[in-house]
């Protein structure tokens, strides 16, 4: 009984409509949230899992040493790795393919490698005109690691726990 | 189970077992898990990795698992505290000095440190000192070596002692210093190296060939069969994406228990080569032009039939499968063609009437172990036959004398072992010899013409000690081997083998050298006889007699002439001679495109489901693990449907099951395995020329077309360059020094060899080394020449 007639009370002073217009009130003044991409863009998480890379050493030496453990975990099956012994007796990779509509960007491949070779970049806006561009080979992988190394390095720095 | 029983309880579960067995062999058989490192089921105790610790009631400390043995009322306790302790402190030991390298490591995912290391290790380490680091050995094309992981076990150490017979790998140093090698370094000389990448635990050694090819977890596993020998061991071949990446060993303790030759372990680095057929082929007017199965198999039924039967030869590998082999006869005895054959390497074929229904071990492979002496003739059974050697090693372990009447005084590596070592024109004499010693010699049995050479034998000190070890041995077995399979008395031989077998009580082997040798005699790959042995009312011409001449037109099945025939010469003259030659083959060769006019390409045993039948007469089948590259096509589907081309009935199989079942209804009832070879009348004992005679074998790696395509194999020490070899005698009588170079003519075919000089070679005949990338351009293995010095300025 005395839910009805509080419910009748409300109806009638249109308290609700009130208190979601208030919301609008406040909001109509302040500081947009939307931005305006692409000339704007919302920050992003040193932990952002964009398009892959393949790091290098400072050296120059690629860290893949192929144990193919990215192509194990993988759950969607988009990593291809074939391997060989290099000439100075060390384990590389012949092929080292992503096939990135296949990629669901877990981030699992990042978090088996064991050397950090394979990394997920902030890089996320990139598009396919042809079907078979959406493979990322070695090469495309590599280079997209040297384009972007040094953020790629900061942020592994900013994202180590304890 | 005559032997003692005691009753013990591990982990309060009550088991019974032998007296005097170890409690690991006793918990692994009731599914209870002891980690270990060291102990291997078919190998000696060593306890010295100390991993399979256990508490046993009232012992004072943990006992070995692997080298206590079990007693009546033990309380055993794999996995108490105390026994959990002494594991757990072995493996942190085990570990200090181990690389953390398993990602790089072809082990990693098959390791059995790493998997032990997931029950028993610590997380952490406290070991803060230098890891130690050991040098790598170089150890040959086939076993790859990364020593720094070595732990120790001596496995590899154990296995060349007691398995292969050579103490190939030992240990220098001790302690932290100990060290795994050869001493001096140089390759694995076994022909059953590879088995030591199987026993060890750690990636300290792996296979060189597949090195760092593929992870353990993404490959499958297919079980297979290899074709290369009689014994048809079982395999699994791991694929990665249709890549056969390496073999390893399917255990059956019935052949070959946990180990396989490198042969079949390697064998398949010829599946995936360059020159693999991939399309069917036919000759045009000027190039050769690539065809469709149904234009290349119509003109294939067309050329054929505008050959008279008896003008047409058909010769297969004996290495194909039984049901390509029974399609293969069945669809040409469907046109009446009788010229049908598979004993391509064999010389004499007099005494086809009397052979078993197929060549066989007389025994099973498993009691082979069980002989008290054994007679190889003509046999070079360790490069032949591994598996089998490795049986008759155990079997001489235990005693067994091995006797040899070879060419060379060839070392098995049995204890013991004494070689008769003569001239391969002086064989048959020395038999006779052997069988002059039976008292109260019936010969009656014998052939006139044997009769008289054993009549005339006087025995020697070595013919009177063979016949003294054979007669008295409690179970004995002569062997016939390759060698004598390329003799041109083989037929005189082999009665006299026979007869000598019958008469001492031996068993009689007839060592079948390839894959489905047997299989091939059952079908009716033969000329004088049809599937399941019985006689052909019609019979054909034989190898030899088909590439003699009358035949105009040739199917040849699998093979390659310049390697797999007696003689090479002979096989490329007679099809570069023929007006067609169709081949099915799985791989090309320039030597092929001069003489054939039509090329199939083939699926090879990788690659299709076929049936072996082995020495010992046991059926196998095997499903395919890949697929065949290109249009090449399993053989048994091609011949199918060439014979619906040819309008033959009973070619509308539609599977490889079915073909198996027919051939199975056909030969079913056959009997026959022992043969009437003691009694032959038809013997070969043509005069032999007084000169000097050539011999030679098959090396173990040329045996079959795919495993002369294997790199790795190719690279062994087993593979040697052409060359002649003779004893220091013989080359002063000639006028030769080492290292010469010497002409050699045979049948007026001339080669310039260069001279080794080989004390294990007899007065009378030369060594004339084969190669599996040469082709032996003199021709028939063992066989009349004349050596002549090329430089004559010596004295």
């Amino acid at each position: 009984m005395l839910k009805r007639i509080r419910n009748l009370v409300r109806s009638f002073t249109l308290s609700e409509l009130l208190r979601g217009m208030s919301l609008t009130g406040r909001r109509f003044g302040s500081k947009k949230l939307t931005v305006r991409y692409p000339e704007e863009k919302t920050p992003q998480s040193p932990r952002f899992r964009g398009l892959h890379a393949l790091r290098r050493y400072p050296s120059g030496e690629e860290r893949c040493i192929g144990c193919k453990l990215c192509e194990a975990v993988c759950p969607a099956l988009a990593i291809t790795i074939d391997t060989e012994e290099r000439e100075d007796g060390s384990r590389r990779t012949t092929r080292y393919d992503i096939d990135l509509f296949k990629c669901v960007y877990c981030g699992f491949c990042e978090e088996a490698c064991p050397v950090d070779a394979i990394v997920e970049t902030r890089v996320f806006e990139y598009s396919f005109f042809e079907r078979g561009q959406q493979v990322m080979t070695k090469d495309m992988l590599l280079e997209v690691g040297a384009k972007h190394e040094d953020q790629i390095a900061s942020d592994r720095e900013a994202s180590i726990f304890d | 189970m005559s032997e003692e029983q005691v009753q013990l309880f591990i982990n309060d579960r009550e088991v019974h077992a032998s007296k005097g067995a170890m409690l690991i062999e006793v918990a692994d058989r009731h599914d209870i898990r002891i980690p270990r490192f060291c102990y291997h089921k078919n190998l000696s105790v060593a306890a010295n990795c100390r991993m399979c610790m256990v508490e046993v009631e009232k012992a004072p400390k943990p006992l070995p698992a692997c080298a206590t043995p079990v007693a009546e009322g033990m309380r055993v306790y794999t996995h108490s505290p105390a026994a959990l302790d002494a594991q757990k402190s072995t493996m942190e030991f085990l570990l200090i000095n181990h690389p953390l390298d398993c990602p790089v490591c072809d082990q990693g995912g098959e390791c059995e440190l790493q998997d032990t290391a997931m029950g028993y290790g610590e997380d952490v380490s406290r070991y803060t000192e230098r890891k130690r680091v050991v040098a790598d050995k170089d150890l040959g094309p086939l076993v790859s070596t990364d020593m720094t992981r070595c732990i120790h076990c001596t496995r590899c150490v154990r296995f060349g002692s007691e398995v292969a017979g050579i103490r190939e790998l030992g240990a220098t140093g001790r302690g932290e210093f100990m060290e795994i090698g050869t001493y001096v370094e140089r390759a694995l000389t076994s022909e059953l190296s590879g088995n030591v990448i199987d026993v060890c635990p750690v990636g300290a050694l792996n296979a060189k060939p597949s090195r760092m090819r593929a992870r353990s977890w993404e490959m499958l596993q297919h079980a297979g069969l290899a074709p290369h020998d009689g014994v048809g061991s079982n395999i699994y071949m791991h694929v990665l994406r249709n890549t056969v990446v390496r073999v390893v060993p399917r255990e059956n303790d019935e052949l070959n228990e946990t180990w396989i030759p490198d042969r079949d372990r390697f064998s398949y680095e010829g599946l995936h080569t360059p020159d693999r057929a991939t399309e069917p082929l036919v000759r045009g007017a000027h190039k050769w032009e690539a065809s469709s199965w149904p234009a290349s198999l119509k003109q294939v039924a067309q050329k054929i039939r505008q050959f008279r039967p008896e003008e047409v030869g058909v010769m297969a590998a004996p290495h194909s499968t039984l049901e390509e082999l029974y399609l293969l006869q069945k669809l040409f005895r469907g046109l009446g063609i009788q010229n049908i054959d598979h004993r391509v390497r064999q010389a004499d074929f007099t005494d086809q009437e009397y052979m078993p229904l197929f060549p066989n071990l007389g025994q099973s492979i498993e009691s082979v172990e069980q002989n008290d002496a054994v007679f190889l003739i003509g046999c070079d059974i360790r490069l032949e036959q591994p598996m089998l050697a490795h049986r008759i090693r155990k079997a001489s372990a235990r005693g067994c004398q091995v006797i040899a009447l070879n060419s060379r005084d060839l070392d098995f590596l049995f204890a013991g072992q004494v070689t008769w070592n003569q001239a391969p024109q002086a064989w048959l004499h020395a038999l006779a010899e052997i069988v002059k010693c039976i008292p109260d010699n019936d010969l009656k049995d014998l052939p006139h013409e044997l009769r008289e050479i054993v009549e005339q034998a006087s025995p020697s000190m070595y013919a009177q000690h063979f016949y003294e070890l054979l007669s008295q041995a409690g179970t004995s077995t002569v062997f016939l081997g390759a060698m004598l399979e390329t003799h041109p008395q083989a037929s005189a031989l082999r009665a006299l083998g026979a007869f000598l077998a019958r008469h001492t009580g031996a068993n009689l082997g007839i060592l079948p050298q390839a894959g489905n040798t047997a299989g091939a005699w059952l079908c009716g790959m033969l000329p004088h006889r049809l599937a399941g042995g019985a006689p052909n009312p019609d019979a054909g011409l034989n190898v030899t007699e088909m590439l003699a001449g009358p035949c105009k037109a040739f199917v040849l099945f699998n093979l390659e002439p310049e390697f797999d025939f007696a003689s090479a010469p002979g096989a490329l003259k007679a099809m570069q001679d023929a007006e067609f030659v169709v081949i099915f083959t799985p791989y090309l060769s320039e030597s092929m495109r001069g003489y054939a006019d039509v090329i199939l390409p083939i699926a090879t045993f990788a690659e299709t489901r076929g049936t072996y039948v082995n020495a010992e007469g046991r059926w196998q089948t095997a499903d395919p693990a890949i697929n065949p590259p290109g249009q090449a096509r399993p053989a048994w589907r091609i011949l199918r449907v060439l014979g619906e081309h040819f309008g033959l009935e009973g070619f509308a199989h539609e599977s490889c099951q079915q073909v198996l079942d027919e051939i199975k209804a056909q030969t079913g009832e056959a009997t026959g395995f022992e043969g009437r070879l003691h009694e032959s009348k038809a013997v070969n004992v043509q005069a032999t020329a007084d000169g000097m005679y050539r011999v030679s074998a098959t090396p173990m790696y040329a045996v079959d077309n795919v495993v002369r395509r294997a790199d790795s194999l190719q690279q062994t020490p087993f593979e040697r360059s052409p060359g002649v070899a003779m004893c220091e005698r013989q080359a002063r009588e000639l006028g030769v020094l080492d290292e010469d170079e010497v002409r050699i003519v045979q049948d007026g075919r001339p080669k310039v060899l260069r001279l080794e000089l080989d004390p294990d070679l007899p007065m009378g005949c030369v060594w004339v080394q084969r190669s599996a990338r040469h082709v032996d351009v003199l021709g028939d293995a063992i066989a009349p020449v004349e050596v002549q010095r090329l430089r004559l300025d010596h004295d």
